[in-house]
C-alpha cells in the first residue's frame, strides 16, 4: 500500500523539514565564508595603500582603496631583465598551441573510441581511463628523459606536446559523445556516403560543443597556471606565472604588488569559468565512470 | 579416437577463424587506427612509456650521466630500511591523503547537494565561489599572508588582541602547525573537477524518481539521499573518488610554496617532495624512479580499494 500521496496544487510535496533547510543554510554560509573570505582578502590586500598594508592591528577591509599596487606591479614588469611582453607571449602561445592541438587530436580519438567498434578500442580506453588514477608527478622525471632524447628540452615543444596527450579532456569528450551523439544519426550519415572523417567533423563535432568548451577550458587553465617548468631553463622561454612569482618573491616590500599580481593571475581563469560554467556542468553530466 | 581429433580440429579451426575474423575487422577498420593514432602516440610517449621506464630504471643507479648499472632491489631496500626521511614522507602522505581525500570528497558532495535545490542563477554564483580557489593558480599564497609570522599577519594580530597568545606564532615554520595548516589550505583548493561532476550528477537525477519516492513514503531528505540520489549517481561518485585520490596523494606543491623546501623538521615532507628532491635536484634518477613506482602503486591501489567500497554504496 502506497503511503498517502501528499500533493499541493497538483504538485508532489517533497519531504523537506524547515529545520533541515535552516541547518543546510547555516552550513552553506559557514563553508562559503571559509571559501570566499580568503579570496576577498587577496582583493583587499591588492587595493590597500602602503600604510594600510603595514598597519597594526591589520584590518581585513581596505578603507581608502587605491590602484597603486597595480601601477607598481606594471612598473616592476618594465624593469625585468627579459621584456615582460615576452613572458606574456610565452604563456599565451603555449596555452593556445597546447589547447588546440589537444582539442583536435583528443576529440578525433574520443570520437573513434566512442563510436567505432574495432579490435582493441575498448582496451585503449580502459588504459586511458586508468591513467586518470595517477598524475604527472609520477611520470615527471622519466618524461624529462624522453623530452631530452627528442632534443625538445628548453623549447616550446616541451610544454606544448605533452599537453596534447592529457587524459581528462579525452575522457570527458568520449563520455559525452557516448551519451549525446546517437548512433542512428551517424549511421544515416554513413549510408549517405559520408566517410568516417566527414561524419566526425560535420555530424558529431557540432553535437558536442559543451564538451569542446570544457576541454578547452581545462587545458587552458592547466597551461595558464603552469609555473616554472623543469623542462625549460632559458629565461626568455619561461612562463608568465613564473615571472609573476619572481616579482612577488622580492620580499615584504612587494606585498602590495604581489597581491595585485595574484588578482591579475586569478582573474583570467575565473572569467573563463564564468562564461563557460553552464557548458562545463553539462559536460560533467556524463563524466561518470560506469565500471 | 577419431571423435577426439575431430574435436581438436574443430577447436583449432575456431581459433583460426577467430584470429582471421579479428584480422579482417582490423583491416576493415584501418581508418579507426589512423584516427586514434595521433592521440595514442602522444599519450603513450608521455604517460605509458614514462611509467614503464620508471619501473625499469628503479632497478638501476642511473644518474643521467653514466650508463646505468643494474642494482636490482637496492633502491627499494635503501628506501624502506635506510632512508628515515622517506618513511617520514610516507607517514605524512598517508596522514594527508586519509584526511584530505575523504574530507574533500565529502565536502564536494555535501556542498553540491546543499546547493542543488537553489534557483539556477544563485546556484551558478555559489558554484563559482566554491570552485574559484581550485582554478586560481597560486592564490593560496594568501594563506601565507593571513598566517604571516609577524603581528601584521591577520591571524597573529587577532590572537594577540584577544589575549590568547603573548607572542606571534611562526605558523609555517613551526612543526606543530605546518601539517594542519597545509591540510586546511589544500582542502580550500580541493573543490575542483569532482565538485562540478557532483553538481551535474545531482542535476541529472530523474525528477520522476523523487516524485515516486515521495509517493512511496520517503520521510525526509536523508532517506531520499540514501535510497534515490546516491544510487542514481554512482558513476559520478566513482569519477569523483578517482579525482580526489589522485589529488590527495599528489600533494606537495602547496607545502613547498607556503613552507619552503624542505619544510621545518620535514614536518610536511611528502613522497612527492622526496621524489622531486632526488629526481629534480640530485639527479639520482634510479632512486627517484623507485619512489615514483611506489607512489604509482599507492595511487592505483587506493583507487582499486575505493572502487570496491563504492560499489557497495546505497544498494
Amino acid at each position: 500500500m502506497a503511503a498517502k500521496l501528499r500533493t499541493r496544487n497538483h504538485k508532489v510535496v517533497f519531504a523537506r523539514s524547515a529545520g533541515g533547510d535552516a541547518g543546510i543554510t547555516i552550513m552553506l554560509v559557514l563553508l562559503g565564508a571559509f571559501m570566499f573570505l580568503p579570496m576577498v582578502y587577496v582583493v583587499m590586500q591588492s587595493l590597500k595603500p602602503l600604510d594600510e598594508l603595514w598597519m597594526y592591528p591589520p584590518r581585513f577591509f581596505v578603507s581608502s582603496p587605491t590602484l597603486g599596487n597595480f601601477a607598481s606591479l606594471f612598473s616592476l614588469m618594465n624593469i625585468s631583465w627579459v621584456p615582460f611582453s615576452r613572458y606574456i607571449f610565452n604563456t599565451v602561445f603555449t596555452s593556445v598551441m597546447g589547447t588546440f592541438g589537444h582539442l583536435f587530436i583528443a576529440s578525433l580519438a574520443a570520437y573513434t573510441l566512442a563510436k567505432i567498434k574495432f579490435p582493441g578500442g575498448k582496451a585503449m580506453f580502459k588504459t586511458i581511463q586508468t591513467s586518470l588514477m595517477f598524475n604527472s608527478t609520477v611520470t615527471g622525471i622519466t618524461s624529462f628523459i624522453i623530452l631530452s632524447a627528442f632534443g625538445w628540452l628548453d623549447t616550446y615543444l616541451a610544454i606544448i606536446v605533452p599537453a596534447w596527450g592529457s587524459t581528462l579532456g579525452l575522457y570527458l569528450m568520449k563520455q559525452f559523445m557516448d551519451t549525446n551523439v546517437p548512433d542512428t544519426v551517424l549511421e544515416s550519415s554513413r549510408l549517405d556516403g559520408a566517410g568516417e572523417l566527414r561524419t566526425y567533423w560535420i555530424i558529431a563535432m557540432p553535437m558536442v560543443k559543451p564538451a569542446w568548451l570544457t576541454l578547452i577550458v581545462y587545458s587552458f587553465q592547466g597551461l595558464w597556471n603552469a609555473g616554472a617548468s623543469a623542462y625549460i631553463h632559458s629565461e626568455q622561454l619561461k612562463s608568465l606565472n613564473y615571472a609573476i612569482g619572481q616579482i612577488t618573491a622580492g620580499g615584504i616590500k612587494r606585498a602590495g604588488a604581489s597581491a595585485a599580481a595574484q588578482v591579475v593571475m586569478m582573474l583570467v581563469p575565473i572569467m573563463v569559468f564564468v562564461f563557460s560554467q553552464s557548458n562545463i556542468v553539462e559536460t560533467m553530466g556524463s563524466s561518470g565512470m560506469k565500471d | 579416437m577419431s571423435n577426439k581429433t575431430a574435436e581438436k580440429k574443430a577447436v583449432s579451426r575456431k581459433d583460426m577463424t577467430m584470429m582471421q575474423w579479428t584480422w579482417k575487422e582490423m583491416k576493415k577498420n584501418w581508418l579507426a587506427y589512423l584516427m586514434v593514432a595521433p592521440y595514442l602516440i602522444i599519450f603513450s610517449l608521455f604517460t605509458i612509456v614514462p611509467v614503464l621506464l620508471s619501473a625499469i630504471l628503479s632497478f638501476t643507479n642511473f644518474n643521467m650521466l653514466e650508463w646505468p648499472d643494474i642494482v636490482w632491489l637496492d633502491n627499494y631496500i635503501t628506501l624502506f630500511f635506510d632512508d628515515d626521511i622517506f618513511l617520514t614522507a610516507c607517514t605524512n602522505t598517508f596522514i594527508f591523503a586519509c584526511i584530505v581525500g575523504p574530507a574533500s570528497y565529502l565536502l564536494s558532495f555535501l556542498v553540491a547537494w546543499f546547493i542543488n535545490e537553489l534557483p539556477p542563477k544563485i546556484r551558478a554564483i555559489v558554484t563559482l565561489i566554491f570552485y574559484a580557489p581550485s582554478i586560481s593558480g597560486q592564490v593560496y599564497l594568501i594563506w601565507g599572508t593571513l598566517f604571516s609570522a609577524d603581528s601584521y599577519g591577520w591571524v597573529n594580530a587577532t590572537l594577540l588582541e584577544l589575549g590568547l597568545i603573548d607572542k606571534e606564532i611562526a605558523f609555517f615554520k613551526d612543526a606543530n602547525y605546518v601539517m594542519p595548516l597545509c591540510i586546511v589550505v589544500s582542502l580550500w583548493t580541493s573543490l575542483g573537477t569532482a565538485f562540478l561532476s557532483f553538481i551535474a550528477g545531482l542535476q541529472g537525477v530523474d525528477r520522476a524518481l523523487y516524485e515516486a519516492g515521495a509517493v512511496d513514503g520517503v520521510k525526509n531528505r536523508w532517506q531520499e539521499l540514501y535510497y534515490i540520489t546516491l544510487p542514481s549517481m554512482r558513476p559520478q561518485l566513482m569519477f569523483g573518488a578517482v579525482m580526489a585520490i589522485t589529488g590527495s596523494f599528489g600533494f606537495g606543491g602547496i607545502v613547498t610554496a607556503l613552507c619552503g623546501f624542505p619544510s621545518v623538521d620535514y614536518a610536511a615532507h611528502t613522497i612527492v617532495h622526496h621524489l622531486e628532491d632526488y629526481g629534480g635536484q640530485r639527479y639520482e634518477v634510479g632512486y627517484s624512479s623507485a619512489i615514483a613506482v611506489i607512489l604509482f602503486a599507492i595511487m592505483v591501489g587506493a583507487n582499486a580499494l575505493v572502487k570496491k567500497i563504492l560499489s557497495k554504496v546505497g544498494v
